[in-house]
């Protein structure tokens, strides 16, 4: 097989083999539905119970807050719809960032054709939301603030703390998207003051088609989907037991490497930002340079593409993003990259990089190396890119 | 997502440049919508292409049919050029994906704006060519913003 250098951890993970491992069992051995009473469903049920345990305590939450989803989407827009019908008799005001993942954006956007009101606040030019814009938002009927704990595309970390101190101030209740934090960083729902928290098992080495929603206990929200008596009837539907048991290994095994993990992927972030801006010229970093998730890098190259970009990255058997998978195939800039005040035509050029504990310097190096060619061969080819002019504009010459 | 020749003409762009002094020069789309082309002709005296060029800011797409509308151009004559549609270069690129077909509509109109370009140029008038509506002309974006 040819080289593959995997660089887009943030769209998904490899699954961990002790992750598999644990599963295994799941599907041909003890396969009982986790709600039968015969006993044999019973060691189904306690590997549930030990994974909740296992995520609640990745939290600092009670296991009974955890309920079990099918991803990081269902649980976005559970979390959204459900809080807007259980406390529309307060208001009908919802607030939430400009640079959100679509399953918050897009259930905003429903939302707002079910009669509720939305504010979209800015944020600044590395990412973070305006605190003060987000508090001169509340009004006496807004009833939801939802804010992501780091943001997807360019990996900035907000200040969670704050805006839940300010939700909790303002009597308001207080959901965060930690779906991308979820392993990455350490996350408290204490410290952190939400009531509602998504994460989705796939970011962090588990399989996919599983993810949680964080309730605090006194919160009421009701059933997203309607059926069985399974997660307190607060969501119905044959658990995925495999899913869930791996869910859990998957966050026993973040817990136990995150310091050592996440401090060789900064290392090896860092040494990829500085490469890149050092060598590449005319590119930027987007997104805050410290306070930004351990593994994302995300630059802007000016004069070029991003899907030029990544189609020429891919034959050298790199697999990038331009910003996130969801969102190729539609034609307009990142929608995050704007709202930190990137014009269109440097947003285009966007290249989103996220590494994991396997990624090692020499595909660092090897990433650079090819990037360095294609995007000189993309610039090339740009009638918006006229090297001679440019480097007579700026007085001096461009690194080789 | 992309056909055999999309990714050839990709890969592999035909007459990717400029040319001196061109006959004419056509540049359409805008950066907002993320594609730029810019058609350079070379037209003999008996109005036959003798030399296309192009450069193009954009998607694989974009490229490739900026590539692909050049091959077709080359050595026709003017009134032939013209007939040169975006459902030619999509065809002879075996197709593109839906989202993609605008970028074929950007080489015909790339292809016209330097026809026009050449028209004026000359004081002719070429039967059937419109004013091209999407000539962003020679707008550079500013380089003395910094970062």
């Amino acid at each position: 097989m040819s080289k593959r250098i995997y660089l887009d951890n943030a769209a998904t993970t490899r699954v961990h083999p002790e992750v598999v491992e644990a599963m295994l069992p799941y599907f041909t051995e003890c396969y009982g539905n986790p709600s039968a009473i015969y006993s044999f469903a019973g060691e189904a049920q306690k590997a549930v119970e030990k994974a909740r345990e296992t995520l609640a305590d990745l939290i600092g939450a009670k296991p009974e807050e955890i309920y079990f989803t099918a991803g990081g989407s269902e649980s976005d827009n559970w979390a959204l719809k459900a809080a807007a019908e259980a406390y529309r008799d307060k208001g009908k005001h919802i607030i939430t960032s400009k640079i959100e993942h679509h399953a918050v954006l897009h259930t905003c956007e429903y939302l707002e054709k079910q009669g509720y009101e939305v504010t979209y606040i800015d944020v600044d030019e590395y990412g973070f939301v305006k605190l003060d814009e987000l508090e001169k938002a509340i009004r006496p009927d807004t009833i939801l603030i939802s804010v992501m704990t780091a943001n997807n595309e360019i990996g900035t970390i907000q200040p969670v703390e704050e805006i839940g101190r300010i939700a909790r101030a303002h009597g308001v209740l207080f959901h965060t998207d930690a779906v991308q934090a979820f392993g990455q960083i350490e996350l408290d729902v204490d410290r952190m003051n939400v009531d509602m928290l998504s994460a989705s098992g796939h970011k962090l080495n588990g399989p996919k088609g599983v993810g949680l929603l964080y309730i605090r206990k006194g919160v009421k929200i009701r059933s997203f989907i309607h059926g069985g008596a399974q997660e307190r009837s607060r969501r119905a539907g044959t658990h995925n037991v495999p899913g869930i048991v791996g869910f859990g290994k998957a966050a026993e095994l973040a817990k136990a490497s995150l310091a050592q993990r996440t401090a060789y992927e900064m290392q090896l972030r860092d040494y990829l930002i500085d490469r890149i801006l050092r060598e590449i010229p005319y590119s930027r970093l987007n997104g805050d340079r410290e306070r930004r998730l351990p593994n994302n890098a995300h630059f802007c190259f000016r004069y070029i593409e991003g899907e030029s970009m990544l189609i020429l990255l891919d034959q050298k058997g790199v697999c990038a993003s331009s910003g996130s998978a969801c969102t190729s195939g539609s034609l307009d800039p990142s929608h995050v990259l704007l709202a930190i005040g990137l014009p269109h035509e440097i947003a285009h050029g966007s290249l989103r990089l996220t590494l994991s504990e396997q990624t090692t310097k020499e595909d660092i190096d090897y990433t650079v190396d090819a990037l360095k060619e294609i995007v000189e061969r993309l610039r090339n080819m740009s009638p918006l890119y006229d090297k001679n002019r440019l480097e007579g504009a700026e007085g001096g010459k461009l690194p080789a | 997502m992309y056909s055999e020749k999309v990714m050839d003409h990709f890969n592999n762009p035909r007459n990717v440049g400029e040319i001196e002094n061109p006959s004419g020069v056509g540049t359409v789309g805008n950066a907002k919508c993320g594609d730029i082309m810019r058609m350079y002709l070379d037209i003999d005296e008996n109005g036959v292409i003798r030399d296309v060029k192009f450069k193009t800011f954009g998607c694989g797409a974009a490229v490739a049919t900026s590539s692909m509308a050049t091959e077709l151009v080359k050595g026709k004559t003017v009134q032939e050029a013209l007939q040169v549609t975006n459902r030619a270069v999509c065809e002879a690129l075996d197709g593109l994906p839906p989202v993609k077909v605008h970028c074929s509509l950007l080489a015909e109109e790339a292809i016209h704006a330097a026809l026009w370009d050449y028209a004026e140029k000359n004081h002719i008038v070429i039967e059937g060519l419109e004013k091209p509506v999407n000539d962003i002309g020679e707008k550079e974006p500013d380089v003395s913003e910094s970062y």
